[in-house]
């Protein structure tokens, strides 16, 4: 109903908007709306294949209309099943988007239920909504839709971001959960239930004991999109959410080959030990081959992004493109494409950031998160939808026993791997740690999906099947998914630590590798430092030169970690204007002074500095903003294909270019005024009265420009020497960091920029005041020049205050490059 | 045998000792002291950055006993092993006291390694000394880059701990405290460890 009801919401707002025409061409407009109305009113939801329909049968009365003129030809008309598809699409997208964005303004509600109940809540509202309006409950969570559409990019967003280095570090114990944990949980939950099946009484005798595996190796997984949503929320320790992650993560090889190889056998009916080998087999195969897939078209990735430095606006197209191809192929190989997905992002990382420029991997960055909690969401509330839509055959032995199943295996499984794994660990898993790792066991969307493919006619338990599933589902995402985070705080488990990595932490952290690595060859013992070390030089010497373009694949770790602190610093210098109060986030309070092991007398200006008052702060704020915007917006016109360079784009190496490039913008600055100045003109001609003005302007603008830096009070005298005002908080970091410079120079520069800017708002002022009719005597002309003068004062004042750019500015620079 | 010994030999067994012990021998050429010059022949050292500074370790007195400052010229096994203690992995049921205890043993093992003069302050020029030792093998790097990392590093420092100072204030080097508040979000006492199970002395790789 909500769908049937909002499509009719275009028309009226078009109406309203157009009501002058629509009362002219209203009988017109109905005569030609009758029949788009009655077509609109009953929207065919769920098949595309009806909605094409509907477009031709549109596209033949379009002709109809077309070739009979005579006939009223609407001008306005409503024709809903033209959009039908892309609109509701929209429609939930925009529901989606809209309940989660209402979930965060009520704040108690969230810290209570996790966003997945309420978007489960949400969904079944609105599956109850489309029911109650007698309308037929669209199929939403279809399993091609799921697979396809909604879960390749929440598992790109996982594998990009995958922290590799305690996934790799637990890789073990991660693989141990998922593999045998799985397995065994799909054994267990499927032969118990086939035996609870054969009590009597049931009434399930009829159900046969593979479908009873199938169902196990459905309900077993744990589900990743279900796991990340909670534990995002109930901010674990690293150690406990990469495992339960990387197990919900890796399981799906395991999942895709027990649920094939049960689908088929159930067919055929027996099964040797020649299947069982064969499985072991096709494990290997889905497991390995899925990442092998995702690694080439990582790598091939990270090749593309060597080259797309030209064309920077579609830089982030292949990281996403690249991804998904590897997800439809080992899908199309029956392999695991959620590993391929996981391999593809983790491959291509490393490489593709050092290739890309820095607003790239923000949007990377952006988009992913965007379209991974976009799909959740409609995840979540699909499930909710796709509840009420049943069909469901309920039986309370069946469901209640899974339940009860569900929650033992997983039990059972984790500590016994546990007490395995924890010989084998250094980190052993505490009883706190199985009991959340064997609680985070949540089930979600996958199961769903992954239970609807089932064929209705091989297992026509399927309802049944499905509503055990969805009982799972809620009791996992509600029971658990919300007990979870007072159970956290009640067993004080360690939280993680939100802190940003310092770089000290990074210097130790390296130290401490090679230092392991050091001790491991004294003793004479190849153990995993070794390995990683050689695993890492020959990234470095090999790969790294294949796939990252430039002399960046010589840059080691250690200064690329630096630089990016630099920039983020940079950044934080720029938003928080200019440098002079530096904020309490940033630990530069100290000064290279302060522990240069010489200590040298201060700079005067230093010394200066902290005495200017609030208004001074201010001001010298505004400038430095409103020049960092103003060569923001001077240095390239706009491009479909480019973006708007940004100083601090692309590292310093563009950078330094910049500068450069600015240097010689000044110099053709100079050539220009001194080009101005050097016609002598004719008094008549509007044009050369023009540009007389302008350069008498312009003089003037010089002159006091030359009597502004004299004053030894002015605000950006302080400027005039380098590494005064700006340059402070930056030269900490860096004596010899570019930035100071540069901002320096731009300073500079804009004593020249602010000069154009007065001439253009001169020329412009003397285009529209004058009337090219010379009438009136030279007398008038100098009094308007007065004028001006006079104005030019705080024009130009504002020039330099204000970042406001005037349009004009922009139009006319025929010396940019 | 020294309480050390005796402390590691609680959780690692005769026979781990005994392979150590081969490999002792292996590397001294079956003498019964250990030289520089017999750690720095160790052919997979050789890309490691911080080589010089690992052999150092082995022959820093501070590491050996916990008075003295200085080097020595030649170790025995005893004191090999005593070296080695410092990458022992925590027990599980350590209690928190005692994993303090190791937490500040294996931090104060680095930091000895980057205070070379032993004046238990760790000076920007030391600083900058580690970071040029690391970023040694990683091909030609402007020696700016390398003081500039270090000088930020020790800025950092400063300002974590010494929260905002005065111009004219100073910042002499990072103390052994210092060094643990800046180091404890990395969880020291679980990763700095190496497995010293299952060394296989019969494929190790000798030295020579």
């Amino acid at each position: 109903m909500l769908v049937g009801a909002t499509s009719h919401s275009p028309t009226g707002s078009r109406g309203f908007m157009e009501r002058g025409f629509l009362l002219l061409v209203v009988l017109m407009f109905l005569e030609g709306t009758v029949f788009p109305l009655g077509a609109a009113s009953s929207p065919d939801i769920s098949a595309p294949d009806g909605a094409g329909g509907h477009e031709r049968n549109d596209d033949h009365r379009g002709i109809d209309n077309y070739t009979f003129p005579k006939k009223a030809f609407p001008v306005l008309s409503l024709d809903y099943g033209h959009i039908q598809m892309p609109f509701e699409i929209s429609l939930w997208v925009l529901l989606a988007s809209l309940m989660k964005l209402g979930f965060h303004l009520i704040p108690r509600l969230s810290g209570i239920v996790p966003e997945s109940c309420l978007l489960i809540v949400v969904g079944l509202l609105v599956g109850g909504l489309i029911k109650l309006a007698g309308e037929e409950v669209p199929p939403v969570l279809d399993s091609k839709l799921f697979f396809l559409c909604l879960l390749p990019p929440i598992i790109l967003d996982a594998g990009y971001f995958l922290p590799i280095r305690p996934f790799m570090e637990n890789i073990g114990t991660i693989l141990m959960f998922a593999v045998i944990g799985t397995l065994w949980n799909a054994f267990f939950v499927g032969g118990l239930l086939f035996a609870v099946c054969q009590i009597e009484g049931t009434h399930l005798s009829q159900v046969e004991l593979l479908p009873c595996l199938l169902f196990g190796s459905i309900i077993s997984a744990v589900d990743p999109v279900a796991v990340l949503a909670v534990f995002e929320e109930i901010h674990i320790n690293e150690l406990l959410h990469i495992l339960v992650f990387g197990e919900s993560l890796l399981n799906d090889a395991v999942t895709v080959v027990l649920y094939h190889l049960f689908e088929e056998y159930s067919g055929a009916g027996e099964v040797t030990l020649m299947d069982a080998f064969l499985g072991v087999i096709c494990f290997l195969i889905v497991s390995l081959g899925g990442v092998a897939v995702g690694a080439i078209y990582g790598i091939l990735a990270a090749f593309t992004s060597r080259f797309t430095s030209h064309t920077r606006v579609i830089e982030p197209l292949f990281v996403f493109v690249y991804s998904y191809m590897a997800y439809l192929s080992a899908e199309m190989f029956h392999l695991s494409g959620i590993m391929a997905l996981i391999a593809c992002g983790a491959v291509t990382r490393p490489y593709v950031e050092a290739n890309i420029s820095h607003k790239s991997h923000t949007t990377i960055k952006y988009f992913l998160k965007m379209w991974s909690s976009v799909s959740e969401t409609l995840i979540f509330i699909f499930l909710g939808v796709a509840t009420v839509a049943g069909p469901h055959a309920w039986n309370w032995t069946f469901v209640s026993v899974t339940v009860i199943l569900c929650l033992v295996s997983r039990v059972i499984g984790v500590v016994g791997l546990t007490f395995i794994i924890n010989k084998f660990r250094i980190v052993k898993l505490t009883t706190k740690d199985q009991f959340i790792v064997a609680y985070g066991g949540l089930r979600g969307a996958i199961a769903f999906s992954l239970g609807y493919l089932l064929d209705k006619d091989h297992f026509p338990m399927r309802t049944m099947f499905l509503t055990a599933i969805i009982t799972e589902i809620f009791f996992t995402v509600f029971v658990q998914g919300m007990t979870i985070k007072p159970l956290v705080d009640l067993l004080a488990v360690k939280k993680k630590q939100e802190a940003k990595r310092s770089i000290n932490e990074e210097i130790h952290t390296q130290f401490l590798d090679h230092l392991l690595t050091g001790i491991e060859d004294i003793c004479g013992h190849y153990g995993h430092h070794h390995w990683k070390d050689k695993l890492n030089r020959f990234n470095k010497k090999y790969i790294k030169k294949c796939l990252i373009a430039g002399e960046r694949y010589k840059e080691p770790q250690l200064i690329a970690f630096y630089h990016k602190m630099e920039f983020k610093q940079a950044i934080e210098l720029v938003e928080s204007g200019g440098g002079v109060k530096m904020p309490a986030a940033m630990p530069l309070q100290v000064s290279m002074q302060n522990i240069q092991p010489k200590k040298q007398p201060p700079m005067a200006a230093d010394r200066a500095l902290p005495q200017f008052t609030k208004n001074r702060e201010e001001e010298i704020r505004k400038i430095l903003r409103s020049n960092l915007q103003k060569t923001r917006q001077r240095l390239r016109s706009y491009n479909r294909h480019t973006l708007v360079a940004d100083p601090y784009e692309d590292g310093w190496s563009e950078y330094m270019l910049k500068k450069q490039r600015m240097i010689e913008l000044e110099k053709k600055m100079t050539q220009m005024s001194n080009y101005l100045t050097v016609p002598a003109a004719p008094s008549d001609s509007p044009t050369m009265r023009r540009a007389r003005l302008a350069s008498g302007c312009d003089f003037k603008a010089e002159n006091k420009g030359a009597k502004v830096s004299s004053d030894p009070n002015a605000f950006y005298t302080i400027k005039a020497p380098p590494g005064n005002v700006p340059t402070i908080q930056v030269e900490l970091a860096s004596p010899q960091s570019p930035d100071s410079v540069n901002l320096v120079d731009e300073f500079s520069k804009k004593g020249g920029s602010s000069q154009k800017n007065t001439d253009d708002r001169k020329e412009e002022q003397g285009r529209m005041m004058k009337p090219p009719s010379a009438g009136k005597g030279g007398k008038g002309e100098e009094e308007e020049e007065e004028e001006e003068g006079e104005n030019k004062n705080p024009g130009l004042l504002r020039c330099l205050s204000d970042p406001g750019p005037s349009n004009e500015d922009e139009e006319d620079e025929p010396f940019l490059p | 045998m020294s309480s050390r010994t005796n402390r590691w030999r609680k959780t690692v067994s005769l026979e781990q000792i005994n392979n150590l012990n081969k490999r002792f021998r292996q590397l001294s050429s079956n003498k019964e002291t250990l030289s520089r010059e017999d750690l720095a022949s160790i052919p997979d050292l050789d890309n490691n950055p911080i080589r010089l500074q690992i052999i150092n370790a082995f022959f820093d007195k501070r590491n050996l006993s916990q008075s003295e400052v200085g080097i020595v010229q030649e170790i025995g096994f005893e004191e090999f092993l005593m070296v080695l203690t410092h990458f022992q992995p925590a027990a599980m049921d350590i209690t928190e006291d005692n994993r303090e205890k190791l937490r500040r043993t294996k931090l104060r093992f680095l930091f000895n390694m980057h205070d070379t003069d032993g004046n238990g302050i760790i000076t920007l020029e030391e600083y900058r000394q580690a970071v040029e030792e690391l970023l040694s093998k990683a091909g030609t790097i402007a020696p700016e880059t390398v003081k500039a990392i270090a000088d930020a590093a020790m800025l950092d420092v400063a300002s974590t701990t010494r929260g905002k100072m005065e111009p004219d204030e100073f910042y002499e080097g990072i103390t052994f405290e210092h060094f643990l508040q800046i180091l404890k979000t990395l969880d020291i006492e679980t990763t700095m460890h190496v497995r010293f199970l299952n060394l296989d002395t019969a494929n190790m790789r000798c030295g020579k």
